[in-house]
């Protein structure tokens, strides 16, 4: 079984963001980055899919800087057998812009199966790899997190408001990882000494002309302060009637 | 003449509240436009068509794509026929609710039409002839600003972000043609989960539970208290999901779900940054914790220092009277 899983480098979630000086993006110095969260649960769900086959290659491709590289080291020292880096230094907020670039590596690959993180924890878009599923003409499932797989076809469980959807798919497909999966594993050392040598391709990247522009960056509107009603059982009614009267929200 | 499409939701054959939203947001761009809206409903036939609700929330017209095999959400149908009845009505804007279905519908319909994308809107507006739009990044931590640069575009819209008013707009039905191509993708089966059908990322109030309540068998008293409100729906912290406490379809913040409910009740949450980020944009926000200098009180705009398990009884007795009184 040969699966890609798509990768991203972002900020750790503990970052405080702080707006660069060009006013459109986020400032990078001091910002620790990290491989996107969600990723992890995909890149996982490929090495337990190798694992299970016996045979296969996992292959982890990153767009992004040169810095990247670090990123895809830790899918490589968890268990990916090697990388491609489509370097860009700067990614299009034009998710679309993105999925064409990674459909355009993908494409000829003979993937049997390729994985995405549900959203990335930068951007917030939630659509690059529904994106390149169709500009490939495969099925996609989205936000996977249980799933089964036989033969040439899958049921995947996918988390919709108040309940589950239950998915059945054809293989190749492109599937989005949710949490909840599977457990990631934490990279061993072992691994880690090993991913040093997993070879990285390294291609310079073209994007389609964007179609979507960043006009600015801000921090979101500052919350009014706050107070502290009472202390203890004895500040309910006072908190009630406030709801009530000042917020108007019973 | 700008046009815009709506497109809506539904479940079971009922109309969903966010389709509303969509239909309103759609109205106050085209009003600024100059245009009109369309509602396009997707479902069996004999699906709720709701022609007076979609009317009265801003459309000018409901478009019917009825087929049998849209009784439940059918991806590349779905994506199909959107993408044909918006090539065909040249609509400049093709609006989704970005919830589970419309997260997974809308880059399709956006890659279809090869058109660009925002998603997860909560304000949209015009600049010089071109559609923006105002979308949390970073989990909510900024707000990021585009623009588009396109005759066609496609949005997925937060729930709860748009208070839907009365446009008293016409909502003529409409039958389109609905694509019906070979599923490679089919739902097979909905099941609803125990918690019951309101979802936390839709709910108008959201109860949610932290680490200090010292262990799951304490979350009754959450669930009381959304029960209290009658249109609440319970919510949990990374710490207590990730502990297995409760799952992961309640977990607000980073890794879990952003949340605008018109009221957020913080329960036993210390508010690390991951989880402000997560329901900052609630209307109002209450907190109770034990620990007066507990980050979270800096989100709040009321709070109550002490012990939870002494407040909590109270404020759900107190909230129930509230309710019925």
């Amino acid at each position: 079984m040969k699966i890609a899983v798509c990768i991203k480098r972002v900020p750790d979630s503990e970052t405080r963001i702080r707006i660069a000086a060009d006013g459109v993006s986020a400032d990078e110095a001091g910002v620790k980055f990290i491989l996107n969260p969600y990723d992890e649960f995909a890149v996982e769900e490929a090495l337990q899919r190798r694992e299970k086959a016996g045979t296969g290659e996992v292959v982890v491709i990153a767009l992004g800087p040169d810095a990247a590289q670090e990123t895809m080291r830790t899918a490589l020292a968890m268990g990916a057998d090697r990388g491609v880096l489509l370097k860009a230094d700067a990614i299009p907020a034009d998710a679309l812009a993105v999925a064409k670039a990674l459909a355009a590596e993908l494409k000829d690959g003979g993937y049997d199966l390729v994985l995405f993180g549900k959203i990335a924890a930068d951007d917030y878009n939630q659509a690059v790899g529904p994106m390149t599923a169709e500009l490939l003409g495969l099925p996609c499932v989205t936000a996977v997190s249980k799933l089964d797989m036989e033969g040439g076809k899958g049921v995947a469980q996918r988390e919709i408001e108040g309940g589950v959807e239950v998915v059945e798919f054809l293989l190749p497909a492109v599937l989005t990882a949710d949490k909840g999966l599977n457990t990631p594993r934490y990279p061993a050392l072992k691994g880690i000494m090993a991913a040093k040598k997993k070879p990285v391709e390294v291609k310079p990247v073209t994007f389609a002309a964007p179609r979507l522009r960043v006009a600015a960056l801000e921090m979101p509107p500052a919350r009014k302060e706050g107070r502290i009603v009472g202390e203890g059982a004895a500040a309910v009614p006072e908190l009630v009637r406030l709801l009530r009267e000042e917020a108007k929200v019973l | 003449m700008t046009a815009i499409l709506a497109v809506t939701e539904q479940r079971d054959g009922a109309l969903r509240k966010v389709s509303r939203e969509a239909v309103w947001a759609a109205r106050q761009l085209a009003d600024q436009l100059g245009g009109t809206v369309d509602a396009l409903v997707l479902g069996a036939p004999g699906v709720d068509v709701a022609s007076a609700d979609l009317g009265a929330a801003g459309a000018d017209r409901v478009l019917v794509a009825a087929n049998a095999s849209f009784a439940r959400y059918a991806p590349d149908s779905y994506a199909v026929t959107v993408a044909e009845r918006a090539k065909a009505g040249g609509y400049a804007l093709v609006v989704v609710s970005a919830t589970a279905t419309g997260k997974d519908l809308a880059p399709r319909i956006a890659a279809r039409l090869d058109v660009p994308l925002a998603s997860d809107v909560t304000a949209l507006g015009v600049d010089g002839g071109q559609v923006t739009a105002a979308r949390p990044v970073y989990a909510g931590k900024a707000i990021q600003r585009v623009v588009f640069e396109a005759t066609q575009g496609v949005v997925s819209l937060r729930p709860n972000t748009y208070v839907v008013g009365s446009a008293g707009k016409a909502g003529a039905a409409e039958q389109v043609s609905a694509a019906s191509v070979r599923a490679r993708v089919t739902v097979r089966e909905v099941k609803a989960s125990e918690q019951g059908a309101l979802d936390v990322a839709e709910a108008e109030v959201v109860v949610a539970g932290g680490r200090g309540l010292k262990g799951p068998e304490h979350f009754h008293l959450v669930e009381e208290l959304a029960k209290a409100f009658g249109n609440a729906a319970v919510g949990a912290s990374r710490a207590v999901v990730d502990a297995g406490w409760r799952p992961h379809a309640e977990q607000v913040g980073q890794t879990g779900k952003t949340v605008s409910p018109t009221l957020y009740v913080a329960i036993g949450i210390s508010g690390a940054i991951q989880h402000l980020a997560g329901m900052r944009t609630a209307k109002v926000i209450v907190a109770v914790n034990r620990d007066k200098d507990a980050p979270i009180f800096k989100a709040a705009d009321y709070g109550i220092v002490g012990d939870l398990f002494e407040i909590l009884p109270r404020l759900t007795e107190e909230v129930r009277k509230a309710k019925a009184g």
